[in-house]
């Protein structure tokens, strides 16, 4: 059966620096995975390959089987991969519900609008008339998921959601997944929190230095196999 | 002449460089393009407009109907061909290229239409005006002032209003991550410039009607619309619209002085606006 | 700061190929000086031409290739500068030579207050700013009624006649006036070309030219590690404004008949400049000299196609910039890696290190 999306042998080159070395993942319809690493693994180059910042050999990435490597971000888009970017990448110089209202440029219908996403996120609501960049920290995080919800996504990629937020609000964050995921979307996030990820995964990929390590269910992940994908060695802690 | 008299007609004179402005000021705000070219696109498409006026005898206004769209898919083409091949953090090769374009269409037209000053005939209008006290006011003036505040006010509510003004902003902002949310950033800027020679066709209309024009009149036009838009300040079409009164005023004034020095006190008038407030009366961007 | 450098490796800027240029350029430079006595007085006009349109470029390519201050204004100084070479000798009865040197350093007084106006410009907007003030520079000196206003005026017959050198010339070899003053002129234009060349090579091979090479490539970071890039790119600007009023003042000295709207003609000694510059090749010492060459060709072959020829040059130098922004040369260069005026630093011996990292500074 074909994945929903798929990476298989995927590269990634800044100019003369490799950055993946043959990446397979595999996202099936309705799930949410996740993949850890430390930083500089290349978590957010598989991020940016995928959704089309980064060219790519067109048949290292399929959607539905087809070949998307060498599309255009938009085009991508269009085929139903949204991408939430590291950094939120908001647009200064538009308001909240203008954010939200550029995520849907691309016309796909769905479930997700202002209206819903406003239910999800009901502070964006009372905050719509502001510029976005005026939000505190966390809400211009759900602006960015919002915003990429928009789109009526078949996969959610999520980029360091949590990085640069304190954990209430992280977790404020995390509580609106399972109606993301209700809504039919599959939900791909990077983290870097391996606990958050475990909590909300229902598979785990890990990456070091540009290759998946280790890859399977939660479960069956020891923390000890983990840390050796993580890290490259086990690390004997002091008991 | 009286003052009041002079400086109506600066007035006047204001909203047809607010219209030689306002393209060039909106490609600008959008993907920080400066076109040296534009100029010359006006004159192009004031002899488009002379083409279809004094050979198939049309009324000047239904002719800048019929101009409008294809100046619009000249620019969307001149983007998608040339321009976005040349948008990058260098300013060189844009600069250049809109160079190469602006000599390219003015001995092209210089070719087609000979050296010789020509003037859309707009018939009776041409002469019409009314009186208001001291001061007379002629129509098409009027009208191409009328029709810059139009454009602005109608860029504005495209630009704040629509889809396509948001993706315009987005794209200005962050053309990458614009892309991720299903826009192009490249066919947004050929939009853009598609719209801006909208624009132009109209500037073009005032042009060709209010006085003589030939192939080489574009560097001057360029000149006002570049001065309109820093008198005005960066970003803020409305700062554009009082940047080419000022500069209109100011050229009447000089000239009612002398009418060697109409054109002079226009840069002079540039020039203290920049020794003073080096950022334009009106700023509105951040760059 | 100084950086330690194992004996062994050797930073180099000088390449086999450029001693022998070294010593072809003074072979050709020899040659150039023999001219006059060797070929027909109108061929020494054409020389004039191609060396006088050479230091526009070299000046022009400093600027915008080297600085990144774009410039479409550079007619200012070559206007200004004739003017100036005019009014002295007008006015105030100077020799032409001499006012041809007090040209070249009134037209850097000139620039100071242009680069006060035109630096408060960003970049593209710079480029409009220069041609703005050339403007109002010729609409100035169109008012200037002793200088014969807007329709100009010429040099009186016996300043050029009596121009110092000119008897000389005569008493030695035996030269008509107008023959020997075109001679003075052209060597004139040879040591200037000669001159500003050198002068430019020198610039960028010094610790200020790697600064301008920081600069161009990085302003912040160059800044950062103290480079000074505003007062870099003036006392560019200002050398520059130096080398194109002098050459403006020596180009009407053979003319001998000026007025407002040839001297700050955009197309004359903006357009064709940088024509000359982009197909040559922007950025390179050698780009400008090639780009004169194939420009004077061009202009031969093409000068009964009036504006054919300007519309063909201007489609050349747009499918340059878009298919080889580093022009003709830069296009020849980067294949066989020849360069005659290297300005960039190769490290010698040790490991080999990708040539010309310093150039990213």
């Amino acid at each position: 059966m074909t994945a929903l999306l798929e990476t298989r042998g995927l590269t990634a080159f800044y100019g003369d620096f490799q950055a993946l070395f043959g990446v397979d993942i595999r996202v099936e319809a309705s799930e949410t995975i996740a993949i850890i690493g430390a930083n500089g693994a290349g978590k957010t180059t598989l991020m940016r390959a995928i959704s089309g910042v980064l060219k790519s050999a067109a048949d290292t990435i399929t959607c539905r089987g087809e070949a998307i490597g060498a599309l255009t971000a938009p085009d991508i888009l269009s085929r139903g991969v949204a991408m939430v970017p590291e950094g939120r990448r908001l647009f200064p110089s538009l308001t909240v519900e203008e954010n939200l209202l550029v995520g849907a440029y691309g016309k796909r219908r769905g479930v997700w609008t202002l209206d819903s996403v406003y239910t999800l996120f009901p502070i964006l609501k009372e905050r719509r008339n502001n510029p976005a960049t005026a939000l505190s920290g966390g809400q211009q995080q759900m602006v960015a998921i919002g915003r990429a919800l928009m789109a009526n996504p078949d996969v959610l990629l999520c980029d360091e959601i949590s990085l640069g937020l304190a954990p209430v609000v992280v977790r404020d964050i995390y509580a609106a997944f399972p109606r993301i995921r209700a809504s039919g979307a599959s939900i791909v996030i990077v983290e870097q929190d391996i606990g958050q990820a475990l909590k909300v995964a229902s598979r785990v990929y890990c990456m070091m230095e540009g290759r998946i390590t280790l890859s399977g269910r939660p479960d069956e992940l020891s923390r000890e196999n983990i840390h050796t994908a993580y890290f490259g060695a086990v690390r004997h802690e002091p008991h | 002449m009286s003052l009041i008299d002079t400086i109506v007609q600066g007035v006047l004179l204001g909203g047809l460089y607010a219209l030689f402005a306002a393209g060039l000021s909106l490609v600008f705000g959008i993907m920080r393009l400066v076109n040296l070219a534009h100029g010359d696109l006006i004159v192009l498409a004031a002899f488009l407009l002379l083409v279809l006026v004094s050979t198939l005898g049309l009324n000047p206004f239904l002719a800048a109907l019929l101009v409008a769209p294809v100046m619009f898919a000249l620019g969307y083409a001149l983007q998608e061909v040339l321009f976005n091949r040349t948008l990058g953090k260098d300013v060189l090769p844009p600069l250049l290229v809109t160079f190469g374009l602006s000599i390219v269409i003015q001995n092209g037209l210089l070719e087609g239409f000979s050296a010789d000053s020509r003037r859309i005939s707009t018939g009776a209008l041409e002469t019409a005006s009314m009186a208001a006290g001291p001061v007379t006011i002629g129509l098409m003036p009027l009208l191409a002032l009328l029709s810059a505040v139009a454009v602005i006010v109608g860029l504005n509510l495209l630009i704040y209003r629509t889809a396509l003004g948001r993706a315009f902003r987005a794209t200005s902002d962050d053309a990458v991550t614009a892309g991720l949310m299903g826009i192009h950033p490249r066919k947004i800027f050929a939009m853009a410039t598609g719209l801006a020679m909208v624009v132009v066709t109209i500037a073009a209309l005032y042009l060709g009607t209010r006085a003589n024009f030939d192939p080489t009149a574009g560097p001057a036009r360029l000149i006002y619309a570049f001065e309109a838009v820093i008198i005005g300040g960066l970003g803020s079409l409305w700062g554009t619209l009082a940047g080419g009164i000022i500069l209109g005023v100011a050229q009447t004034l000089g000239a009612a002085i002398n009418p060697e020095w109409q054109i002079l006190s226009g840069h002079l008038a540039f020039l203290a606006v920049l020794l003073v407030k080096p950022r334009g009366l009106f700023p509105r961007a951040v760059d | 700061m100084t950086i330690a450098i194992p004996s062994a490796l050797k930073v180099e800027t000088r390449t086999k190929v450029s001693s022998i240029s070294l010593f072809v350029a003074f072979a050709v430079l020899a040659l150039g000086l023999a001219a006059p006595f060797l070929v027909s007085r109108g061929a020494v006009q054409d020389l004039f031409f191609i060396l006088t349109m050479l230091v526009l470029a070299q000046s022009w390519n400093l600027l915008a290739g080297y600085a990144g201050l774009i410039s479409v204004g550079q007619q200012v100084f070559v206007g200004f500068g004739a003017y100036a070479m005019f009014g002295a000798v007008i006015l105030l009865g100077v020799d032409p030579l001499l006012a041809i040197l007090i040209a070249g350093l009134l037209s850097v007084l000139l620039a100071i207050p242009t680069a006060f106006f035109t630096f408060r410009l960003y970049g593209p907007y710079f480029a409009i700013g220069t041609w703005v003030v050339a403007e109002v520079v010729r609409l100035l000196f169109a008012q200037w009624k002793a200088l014969g206003g807007g329709t100009g005026t010429s040099l009186p017959r016996e300043a050029v006649r009596d121009m110092v050198g000119v008897s000389l010339l005569r008493d030695l070899f035996g030269m008509k006036p107008a023959q020997a003053s075109d001679a003075i002129t052209y060597w004139l234009a040879l040591m200037l070309a000669a001159a500003t060349i050198g002068f430019i090579y020198r610039l960028l091979r010094s610790k200020q030219g790697l600064g301008l090479a920081a600069v161009r490539d990085n302003e912040q970071a160059a800044r950062a590690v103290g480079v000074d890039a505003r007062r870099m790119k003036a006392l560019v600007y200002l050398a520059t404004a130096f080398l194109t009023g002098l050459a403006g003042a020596l180009i009407y000295a053979q003319k001998a008949r000026i007025s407002p709207d040839a001297a700050f003609s955009v197309t004359d000694w903006t357009a064709y400049v940088i024509f000359i510059v982009v197909i040559g090749g922007i950025g390179t010492v050698e780009g400008p000299i090639l780009g004169v060459i194939l420009f004077f060709l061009l202009q031969n072959f093409m000068a009964d196609y009036g504006s054919w020829y300007l519309l063909m040059l201007g489609l050349a130098g747009i499918l340059v910039m878009l298919f080889a922004p580093r022009g003709l040369w830069g296009a020849f260069s980067d294949r066989t890696g020849i360069q005659l005026f290297p300005v960039r630093r190769t490290l010698i011996g040790g490991p080999s290190i990708h040539q010309g990292g310093s150039s990213h500074g």
